[in-house]
């Protein structure tokens, strides 16, 4: 192995008497040993990216064709953005599956950041007291649990027999809900569950970026008189601005991905489709594509190549999203945007 | 570096506040805490609940009639259960110590100033979290092309390397002091050794957090075990409580130990669902219950990269 004290000696830099550019050639077999463990260590981890993120990319053709197993992607007769059509609102599903994937997310993040910031603000206030570790966790542990498991609580709340809820509203002499067949309500509850499941690691995030901010800022504002509520508007809120900005660009760019657990699991999709005009994403009309969906009728009226222009299509919508949300931002303040 | 005081009492001067406040704020994260907990609690309570109660009045945070049966049952032949644990947890190890170790290397390798390719390699790895190639691509390459249906790897494989945690990674590791590093190559160390020597065992902290995140995101994954697996013997815990949630007859099945022909009493499936939510919480929650000081602090090294101040 290269040492320093090898690469490093005169005799490698002098001029060769026989004429022949000795010079470059030991300068690359020295670049080689020298980089060449930092190749090996990046290896494993490069092979797995090339081959899940890049390997993966020509498949995505099939996008573009009237596939056929037998034919293979190469030879398949090419059809252009035939498929996409039933995505560009052309259809009635297209245009309900955007328009609940882009519902739901902006929710989500709009809801999201203003409650986890709000609540990460409150944990500071509070942050030396002993309770504060209690409430950090309790509120941290949704985080663990898998929808599957959470599609087992949202049961206890509202099957529509032993459910919760439904006994709570009998006690209260209403009339008890078959939820899971009434897709009025499931904006609501999904935003519920989304909430439960993520509020606790977002406050966490949030919090973090709060305790790194100079105290000394407190410290002045203090003495100039600011109130606490004051000290929290000219203070923590526009130091946590950075962090709020690169974690929302971050979700700007999975928009038009759904949590399939979320859509899938929790809802038992599966089982109840007469929620699917509240449910349907992209996801969830991929996986029943592809034939999920077991003992359900699977298919859905799509097939191989217009489930595979979905994903390209939300490939590229991201994409193109986080690339306008960060010129957006880099506009605004350069220091800010992601890239 | 700057001092990063993480909730010192320099931190908030405690003058115009009042008690009031305080109260107010620590009775609103009180609420808020517990209602996060309540959903959980809801599932335990039906776990060792009554069934007929259950059916005639529902689930009730506190049973009306405390009953073991619904976990006796599941465990006198915990076959299938065992099994889901035993697939999982074996996913779970494996991969997540083979992803720590390659991410780590490809964030150290990435770290270093000497690298000649750091930067076309940092984007070929970074530029793919802004897309993908989808659910088709993915699912042809692992059945079609890998070739990995029905088998463990299809579960520990795809989860193996995290571009934002290799960004995370990495971040940490060019906080090491390069004098460090430096000091060693010129005692003639190789690039391997002061990986294993120096720079590993100085990133505890960012490695157990990454850690964490790895070993649930491996412990729920149900998503790959739903496509690619078909035997129950490999099915890892959440699918299989997938499975009995679409159809408890799915556990009976799989029971070993039941002569043939036996006639079971009549499945008390309402309580035996909180059971099986129950089985399957359980361990991680404890986990993270007792690694929860090491992660939280992960992750405020985490934030690092985000949001930063002076």
């Amino acid at each position: 192995m290269t040492s320093i004290a090898q690469s490093g000696t005169i005799r490698s830099k002098a001029p060769v008497a026989n004429g022949k550019p000795r010079r470059n050639w030991q300068r690359i077999r020295r670049g080689i040993n020298q980089n060449m463990p930092f190749f090996l260590m990046t290896l494993p981890a490069l092979a797995h990216v090339i081959l899940f993120r890049y390997v993966t990319l020509p498949y995505i053709l099939i996008a573009f064709e009237r596939y056929r197993i037998q034919d293979g992607i190469f030879r398949s007769k090419w059809v252009g953005l035939y498929n996409f059509s039933f995505l560009f609102g052309l259809s009635e599903k297209g245009w309900q599956m955007t328009r609940n994937v882009l519902g739901y997310n902006l929710t989500f993040i709009v809801i999201g950041t203003v409650s986890s910031v709000a609540v990460a603000v409150l944990l500071a206030e509070v942050f030396k007291s002993v309770w504060a570790r209690y409430y950090q966790t309790l509120m941290f542990i949704p985080q663990f649990l898998s929808w599957v498991i959470i599609a087992y609580i949202g049961l206890a709340f509202l099957h529509k027999d032993t459910g919760f809820v439904n006994q709570f509203l009998i006690q209260l002499e209403q009339k008890p809900v078959d939820w899971y067949n009434s897709p009025k309500f499931w904006p609501f509850i999904l935003l519920i569950a989304y909430m439960w499941k993520n509020l606790g690691a977002a406050a966490v995030i949030y919090l973090a970026g709060i305790l790194r901010i100079n105290p000394e800022y407190y410290e002045a504002a203090s003495i100039d008189g600011a109130n606490r509520w004051q000290q929290i508007r000219y203070i923590t809120l526009p130091r946590l601005q950075p962090l709020i900005i690169i974690l929302t660009l971050l979700s700007i760019g999975q928009i038009f991905n759904a949590d399939f657990g979320m859509f899938y699991q929790f809802p038992r999709y599966y089982a109840n489709l007469t929620l699917i005009p509240v449910l349907e994403v992209i996801e969830t009309y991929v996986y029943r594509a592809i034939g999920g969906g077991g003992g359900v009728g699977s298919g859905g009226g799509a097939n191989l190549e217009m489930a595979a222009a979905a994903g390209l299509y939300q490939s590229v919508v991201n994409f193109v999203l986080v690339v306008l949300a960060n010129w957006f931002v880099r506009r605004i303040d350069p220091d800010r945007a992601l890239f | 570096m700057h001092a990063t005081q993480t909730g010192s009492s320099r931190n908030r001067p405690r003058n115009s506040y009042g008690r009031f406040w305080r109260i107010l704020i620590h009775l609103a994260l009180l609420g808020l805490s517990l209602a996060f907990l309540l959903p959980l609690l809801l599932v335990v309570a039906g776990s060792v609940s009554d069934e007929q109660l259950v059916i005639a009045h529902g689930y009730r945070f506190i049973p009306e009639k405390f009953s073991l049966f619904a976990f006796d049952f599941v465990l006198k032949d915990p076959g299938p259960i065992i099994s889901g644990y035993r697939v999982t947890t074996t996913v779970t190890v494996v991969g997540t110590l083979i992803s720590l170790f390659i991410m780590a290397l490809m964030a150290y390798a990435l770290s270093r100033r000497e690298f000649r390719f750091r930067h076309l390699i940092s984007f070929i790895v970074y530029f793919t979290m802004l897309f993908s190639g989808g659910l088709i691509p993915y699912y042809i390459l692992m059945v079609r092309v890998l070739d990995l249906k029905d088998t463990m790897w299809a579960l520990i494989l795809p989860g193996l390397v995290t571009p934002f945690y290799v960004l995370i990674l990495r971040s940490y590791f060019d906080g090491l002091p390069q004098e460090l590093l430096d000091a060693a190559r010129i005692d003639g160390a190789s690039e391997w050794r002061i990986f294993f020597s120096i720079a590993l065992p100085l990133s505890t902290p960012v490695l157990v957090t990454i850690g964490m995140l790895t070993v649930i995101s491996y412990w729920n994954d149900w998503f790959n075990a739903l496509l690619f697996i078909d035997t129950p013997r490999l099915h890892p815990l959440q699918l299989l409580l997938y499975r009995l949630m679409q159809n408890l007859a799915f556990l009976t099945q799989n029971m070993k130990n039941l002569p043939p022909g036996t006639r079971l009493p009549p499945i008390p499936t309402s309580t035996i669902r909180m059971t099986l939510a129950v089985l399957g919480t359980v361990p991680p929650v404890i986990v993270f219950l007792f690694l929860q000081k090491y992660f939280v602090g992960g992750l405020t090294i985490g934030a690092l990269k985000g949001g930063g101040d002076e």
